[in-house]
């Protein structure tokens, strides 16, 4: 068997040769051989493929100076000899040479990989014969809008209809009836939201499927959010969204507004004129919105790279030349990447138009090497609170820096009260003379002229400090510790690196040495107080005895306080001469901790105040504390302001003020970024020749649209918004053919035009050109309205035929070029866990917002580095959105979606391939999302599936399918809920485990092993062919 | 259309769906009646595929080339790809004159006008002499560095090259360009192009798997997943990567809890509902998901075995320098061992190791020690299996490095840098290719990374300019429009 498949395959394709355009044309050569040859059909491709290379567009590679990609060139007359010429065929000098035999003469020379078959030969005969009726491109010629055909069956037929009947019928070919009106349900949700129809949906429409039924169905899908996300999710892989940058690192950024522009823009059906302006140019629009800054997104979507060692300049050229390949393959449907090198071989852009197209782009902002700044984007509601929030602050402020008569009174009252204990308080804190220290980490403590100690060496972890200390006989009620800043520590702070400028004091213990019998004894503390405590940091802990606990003071956050503390004795030691205190100040709690430098003192007065000379005022208004009450006019306003930032009298506006000041902060947090467009002066850009970055040698040129088409008026430099308006102009031709051939695509699988990302002379031909060109008209006409050429496509009976083949139809039109029946293909990996999600009922549908992560295989980020990451799923509601928020990581996109090919999005993706293979099955089988939403499955049809085996299964299919089971199916699935049901009750361990898989709670309201028995019946379901197919 | 534009259709449609999809679909062109006799009907052929493990040939891809354009020398490709760049100059590239002129600038008639990467904000470039002597080694007497003594014992077997050039200066689109030969990300990776081309041997494993191993001695350089990307070839002809920790292939384990008959009667279940479907609809899609579910299935079994080196006995595990599934390169080459003997195509190791931008001399001396062994081991083993002679084996990186100092290190460098290469229709023995005195530029017999790629395609016995796929208008290749293939190594 094997043998014979390799034979055959090259038998195939060896007949391949003959057979001739399979892809979208009947064969010219054979059944046509009697209708006129279409020189734009039949001929130029042939022309492109085979001989354009040498004798085409690349001004750099062509031969005898002679294109035929022109209409010159094809028909030039020289020395006698005429390539083309109608008037007598067999003297065409083409002609002669693609027939010719003689290995001089024949083209393509020998030794071309590409040869001419008999068949393309004999089109070009034809072609000549029948007179040689030259046409430029299709693509590039602007569409008129076609006749429409008759349609002698049924006046009231959709126009699409017609077009299409007429192919049919020309090729004898009779189209199938619509689809079971499940189907269709099934097939329309599927196309315009990526999402199952629900039971209800289905039900209402079998009851009465009626053309006016179908067109409210229509309506209410596209009125709905998962309409705007399914359109989302295929923009977004035009523009290569992705949540990161893509290249080295393939770092995070901020650009999920742009996403949710886009939702927005399909939800009001915004015009695709107005769609394209804003994101290409919305920074340049007369007093652009943010909504239109964040459309301008667009223009940052591209990757870019922060690797050390990259290179400015040759990254601002590959970054100009992505934004040319992106734009022109969007909406030129244009491989103008091809030109970056050198003149496109097959289709008339050049090198110049290349980097003229480049030049649009060149006053984008762009960090060439490193982090791309995102920008806050509030929302009308942030902009609207942040703004009451400032208003209230500046409120609360005036009211903090007036000055009131009452205030005045109470200032009185204030500043003769601290006059006077300023008196009194003269010298009530003693330093005495240190007489030795130790620190147990061995660092390098060295007292200074004022009396404080300062460390040095290296900071260790932990750190007890011992210090001796001699103050003067008498009692000693006290002893107190100024912590002080230096300008070489942490942040200028209070401790030292590696520590962060921050200190912890975890236990302080003093002990009494008693000269005479050199005894020494413990001294109780009685209390703390601090000038300053870190929330849950209180001074008290210093004394709780706990290693880990202790006093700290926000030293990281604010290096500008010098916080002290006091502690207090239960009663006063009474100190002999000679006699010492011991004060150990332990440091135990956080690694590196350890205060950098400290003074002691010790005070005899019953309740001493933390700082005899401060009085809890700044320094610079002791003075005028002294003079109090004669003061000049400015040092008692000085005063009065200090004042008012203590005085209870204005707590409750203080408070006020600091809680709106957190308020803004946080809400300041919670607005979002994103990557907007920035402009600045255009960079110069050049032809690079081969485009090679380094060579400086190439012309400068301006922004300019492609050469062959429509030129731009302006007489200045034209900008990026005359790029985006030319291409939405009536005298662009191939953007609105392009976007209405995806829309198709989008409703049948592919495109008019195949190569939706083709419109060039390689593309295929449109299997409809004349209908092509009569749905992009019109959705011109309708004001580029997206919905309504939607509309039209849908309410065809083109749309609703059934996608069963039969026998006949599969060997006439293998490929469903005419269209006689509706496609059937794979749903996209978006739509594929969105479906599971959605018919097991775990699916949360919220729109917008930052991207989220479902499940991902541990260790499946490794690779990445720069920094290091690791995938954090989310929890809750954010597990089960739908797969157009999942984290878009370019280099790792999520493994299940790169399985069922969704694209990594580093560059523009017109057309997802849909592969079938094993490693989709493994995921189906065995990712824990398919896993958890087979129970939930299997719990919804225990709830309300009914009571037998039979009516759960039509539940299950009915949920999944929008069918009911045949009665082959559901014997299969009663054999295996029967064959595991039993295993699991072999194995209750095993059976818990798999009921545990996901995050969901498990229900308990049913017996373990009907739900895990139904679980594995759910599995198969959700694995069905058929399930992930929409037909 | 024309003719290569179907032959691409073709292509396309072989690649996207099973022979039998492929032969339904194009039957419109050759003749109904004579595929129907050939093969029976659609749903005879899926039955055929019915019970997992059953038919074995159900899934597997034939290739596209057909036949080959060359006589086969390389059966299978194993890369050891060194990520991160090894300097050529502690490597392979014996340069004397390096030695002699270190610490003094470096002639700027060597470096004028050459792309530069870190050093591009240097005052000055001074050279930096080989850190490390070099031997003769073997019968050929081929110089190698001396911290390879393990390379040097296989220097008779392997093809030095010397004169190797790349594009792309940075880790990321440097290794895309080795892969791809284009540096922009999109374009299928060379084990992706020669799975689509030859075809595959195995029905149970990928035929194109991916290993990696980190270094402890060089900055780990992050790798894509783009790097054995498939691109625009279907995706089942991307790398899949075999992992040393968690589930060797990702999903490759049943749910927990779930053994493997559970598993079995799940898969069974789904595929006779596949095959109900399948006779009702004639969608040839499902015939070709019964397929891929068979394989999964057994995949789910072949992956677990080959990935339990238990039963390799002590003398080839000693050989090899490591203890098992240690995730080590090491361990890595003895996988790729039993990865090629089961029919997988081609494997790549990737040994994230050797991005040395200071202290090369230590860093070598390190990295140095993490892969002799196993690589020389490998080529040993496949020896003594008689698998050399049609296995090709390639070290190499993305890049070189410098001549010039960038502190104790070597910044990357792409005008001039080695590889070695050993195995299917290599010439052992010999050295190809030269730099200069200092080692900067290729100056002989230069061996572009498009050169390297026909070469090997050539090995496995396909014309470069003949493998091709149709896409946005235009045939790719894995050499882009360039490439030659290198005659002199041939053996």
């Amino acid at each position: 068997m094997r043998m014979l498949t390799a034979a055959l395959i090259v038998t195939i394709v060896s007949f391949a040769g003959s057979i001739d355009r399979t892809d979208a044309q009947e064969t010219p050569g054979k059944e046509n051989a009697g209708q006129e040859v279409d020189f734009n059909r039949d001929v130029r491709p042939i022309l492109s493929d085979a001989c354009f290379t040498c004798h085409g567009p690349d001004s750099g590679h062509r031969e005898a100076d002679l294109r035929l990609d022109q209409q010159d060139g094809l028909f030039r007359s020289l020395d006698g000899t005429t390539v083309v010429d109608p008037a007598s065929p067999q003297n065409s000098e083409l002609l002669k040479r693609i027939m010719s035999h003689d290995a001089d003469v024949i083209m393509p020379p020998p030794g071309s990989v590409r040869k001419l078959t008999d068949v393309e030969k004999a089109t070009i005969e034809r072609w000549i014969q029948q007179g040689a009726k030259w046409k430029g491109h299709w693509a590039y010629i602007i569409a008129e809008k076609p006749t429409v055909p008759q349609s002698e069956s049924d006046a009231a037929a959709n126009v699409i209809d017609r077009f299409v009947s007429k192919g049919l019928s020309t090729r004898q070919l009779a189209p199938l009836g619509s689809a079971d009106p499940a189907t269709l349900v099934r097939r329309l949700c599927f196309d315009l939201t990526g999402l199952p129809p629900t039971p209800q949906q289905v039900a209402s429409f079998t009851a009465a499927p009626t053309q006016e039924n179908w067109q409210l169905l229509i309506e209410e899908l596209l009125a709905s959010q998962r309409y705007a996300e399914r359109m989302t999710a295929f923009w977004l892989d035009l523009v290569r969204y992705a949540d990161t940058n893509g290249i080295h690192g393939d770092n995070h950024r901020e650009v999920w507004m742009y996403r949710d522009w886009v939702i927005d823009a399909f939800h009001r059906n915004m015009p695709f004129d107005q769609f394209t302006v804003e994101q290409l140019a919305g920074d340049l629009l007369p007093d652009a919105t943010d909504s239109q800054k964040i459309a301008s997104g667009y223009n940052r979507l591209l990757m870019t790279t922060r690797e050390g060692g990259a290179q400015a300049k040759e990254y601002l050229a590959k970054y100009s030349a992505d934004r040319v390949r992106n734009a022109s393959t969007v909406w030129l449907g244009a491989s103008m990447g091809c030109c970056e090198c050198h003149d496109h071989k097959f289709d008339p852009y050049s090198i110049q138009d290349f980097y003229q197209f480049a030049a649009f782009f060149a006053d984008i902002q762009d960090v060439p090497v490193g982090v791309q700044p995102s920008v806050k984007m509030p929302s009308p509601e942030q902009k609207q609170q942040l703004s009451e929030l400032d208003g209230k602050l500046a409120e609360l402020q005036k009211r903090l820096d007036t000055q009131t008569p009452e205030l005045d009174a109470a200032l009185e009252t204030w500043a003769s009260e601290l006059h006077e204990r300023s008196q009194k308080m003269q010298g009530a804190w003693h330093v005495p003379k240190v007489v030795d220290m130790k620190s147990s980490g061995s660092q390098t403590m060295k007292l200074q002229k004022n009396g404080a100690v300062i460390t040095s060496g290296d900071n260790p972890k932990h750190d007890t400090y011992r210090l001796s200390i001699a103050p003067p006989a008498g009692p000693v009620t006290a002893i107190r510790l100024e912590t002080l800043a230096n300008n070489k520590f942490a942040r200028k702070s209070l401790s030292r690196p590696p520590g962060n400028g921050n200190f912890v004091l975890s236990q302080v213990n003093v002990f009494h040495v008693v000269d005479a019998d050199k005894t020494q004894h413990a001294v109780a503390i009685k209390d703390a107080v601090a000038s300053y405590e870190q929330p849950s940091w209180p001074v008290a802990n210093a004394l709780d005895g706990k290693p880990d606990t202790g006093w700290a003071v926000d030293g990281h956050n604010d290096p500008l306080k010098q916080p002290v503390a006091a502690f207090r004795f239960v009663e006063a030691v009474n100190l002999a001469e000679g006699d010492r205190l011991i004060v150990e100040l332990q440091q135990t709690s956080v690694d590196f901790h350890n205060i950098g430098q400290f003074r002691l003192a010790t005070t005899q007065l019953d309740s001493p105040e933390l700082n005899d000379t401060s009085l809890g005022v700044p320094a610079e208004l002791l003075a005028s504390i002294s003079a109090w009450p004669n003061l000049p006019d400015g040092d008692r306003e000085k005063l009065a302001a200090h004042f008012r930032t203590v005085t209870p009298a204005l707590e409750d506006v203080r408070q006020q003020h600091a809680s709106t000041t957190k308020a803004r902060a946080k809400l300041d947090g919670q607005i979002p970024e994103t990557l907007i467009t920035r402009t600045q002066p255009p960079r110069e850009i050049r032809v690079l020749a081969r485009g090679d970055w380094m060579d400086d040698s190439g012309t400068l040129v301006e922004p300019a649209v492609p050469h062959f088409m429509t030129q731009l008026a302006t007489k200045q430099r034209a900008s990026r918004l005359e790029l985006a308006n030319w291409l939405v102009a009536d005298t662009n031709p191939v953007v609105a053919r392009v976007f209405v051939n995806r829309l198709w695509q989008m409703m049948f699988g592919r495109g008019i035009v195949k190569s939706a990302d083709d419109f060039g002379s390689q593309g295929s031909w449109p299997t409809h050109p004349e209908l092509l060109d009569w749905l992009s008209v019109e959705f011109r006409e309708s004001g580029w309205n997206v919905q309504h050429i939607i509309k039209l496509i849908a309410s065809s009976d083109t749309y609703r035929r059934s996608s069963v083949a039969t026998p006949e139809l599969m060997e006439a039109d293998p490929f469903n070029n005419w269209l006689a029946r509706q496609s059937r293909f794979r749903l996209d990996a978006e739509f594929i866990r969105d479906n599971a999600l959605a018919v097991s009922g775990l699916l949360v549908e919220k729109v917008g917002g930052k991207s989220v992560k479902p499940y991902q295989p541990a260790g499946y980020w490794d690779h990445l580095n720069f920094p290091k990451r690791t995938w954090q799923a989310d929890s809750g509601d954010d597990q089960y959105r739908r797969g157009l928020y999942t984290y878009w990581c370019r280099t790792f996109l999520h493994p299940a979606m790169r399985s069922f090919d969704a694209p990594s999005r580093e560059e523009c993706a017109v057309d997802r391939p849909r592969s079938n293979n094993s490693l989709q099955a493994l995921v189906l089988l065995n990712d824990p999302s398919f896993v958890e939403a087979a129970r939930n499955l299997a719990t919804l049809a225990l709830q309300s599936g009914g009571e037998t085996a039979d009516q759960r299964i039509e539940f299950l299919y009915q949920r999944c399918l929008s069918r009911a089971p045949r009665e082959n199916e559901v014997a299969v699935l009663k054999q295996l809920l029967a064959d595991q049901a039993k295993q699991f009750q072999a194995a209750p361990e095993q059976m818990d485990q798999f009921l545990s898989v996901g995050q969901s709670v498990p229900t308990s309201e049913f017996d373990k092993t009907d739900v895990a028995a139904w679980t594995a019946v759910s599995r198969v379901i959700l694995n069905l062919h058929e399930v992930i197919t929409r037909s | 259309m024309n003719r290569t534009d179907m032959q691409n259709q073709l292509n396309q449609l072989i690649a996207a769906s099973r022979r039998r999809t492929f032969l339904r679909q194009s039957s419109a062109g050759i003749g109904v009646g004579v595929l129907a006799a050939l093969f029976g009907n659609q749903s005879d052929a899926a039955a055929s595929g019915a019970n997992a493990g059953g038919t074995a040939d159900a899934d597997r891809w034939q290739g596209i080339v057909q036949p080959l354009h060359f006589p086969v020398k390389a059966k299978r490709v194993i890369h050891l790809c060194m990520a991160g760049g090894p300097s050529h100059l502690e490597t392979l590239d014996y340069k004397p004159k390096l030695a002699e002129m270190d610490g003094k600038p470096i002639p700027e008639s060597f470096t004028k006008g050459k792309p530069i990467a870190q050093l591009q904000n240097a005052k000055e470039l001074k050279c930096l002499g080989p850190q490390h002597p070099f031997e003769k080694y073997g019968q050929s007497g081929q110089q190698i560095c001396s911290l390879f003594p393990n390379i040097g014992s296989i220097a008779d077997d392997i093809c030095i090259v010397n004169s190797l050039q790349t594009q792309a200066i940075n880790h990321d689109p440097a290794h895309t360009f080795m892969n791809t030969g284009s540096s922009i990300p999109g374009r299928p990776s060379m084990g992706s192009w020669i799975n689509y081309g030859l075809g595959c041997e195995t029905d149970d494993l990928p035929g194109y798997v991916v290993l990696t191993s980190l270094g402890r001695f060089g900055q780990a350089q992050p790798i894509a997943a783009r790097q054995w990307h498939s691109g625009f070839l279907p995706s089942r002809f991307q790398g899949v990567e075999f992992r040393s920790t968690g589930d060797a292939v990702l999903y490759v384990k049943n749910p927990a809890g779930i053994n493997r008959s559970q598993q079995k009667q799940v898969v069974d279940s789904i595929n006779q509902l596949n095959r109900l479907e399948a006779d009702l609809t004639l969608d040839p899609e499902i015939a070709t998901r019964i397929g891929a579910y068979e394989t999964a299935f057994r995949m789910q079994n072949s992956v677990p075995e080959l990935m339990d080196m238990s039963q390799e006995p002590q003398h080839v595990l000693d050989m090899y320098g490591t203890k098992g599934a240690d995730g080590s390169f090491s361990a890595n080459c003895l996988l790729a061992r039993r990865l090629v003997e089961r029919g997988v195509r081609f494997v790549q190791l990737y040994h994230r190791a050797w991005d040395h931008h200071g202290g090369v001399k230590k860093a070598m001396e390190g990295t140095a020690g993490e892969v002799d062994q196993g690589a020389a081991a490998l080529i040993k083993d496949l020896k003594q299996r008689d698998m050399l002679k049609d296995t090709l084996v390639i070290w190499g990186g993305e890049f070189g490095r410098t001549p010039m100092a960038q502190g104790s290190g070597r910044d990357h460098h792409i005008r001039g840098f080695s590889c070695w290469m050993a195995g299917g229709g290599i010439k052992g023995g010999i050295t190809h290719g030269a730099t200069d005195e200092l080692g900067y530029e290729a100056v002989e017999d230069i061996f572009h990374v498009h050169d390297f790629h026909a070469t090997l395609l050539h090995l496995m016995g396909v014309d470069h300019t003949k493998l091709t796929f149709k896409f946005q208008g235009r045939n790719y290749r894995l050499t882009d429009v360039a490439g030659h293939v290198v005659d002199k190594i041939l053996a």
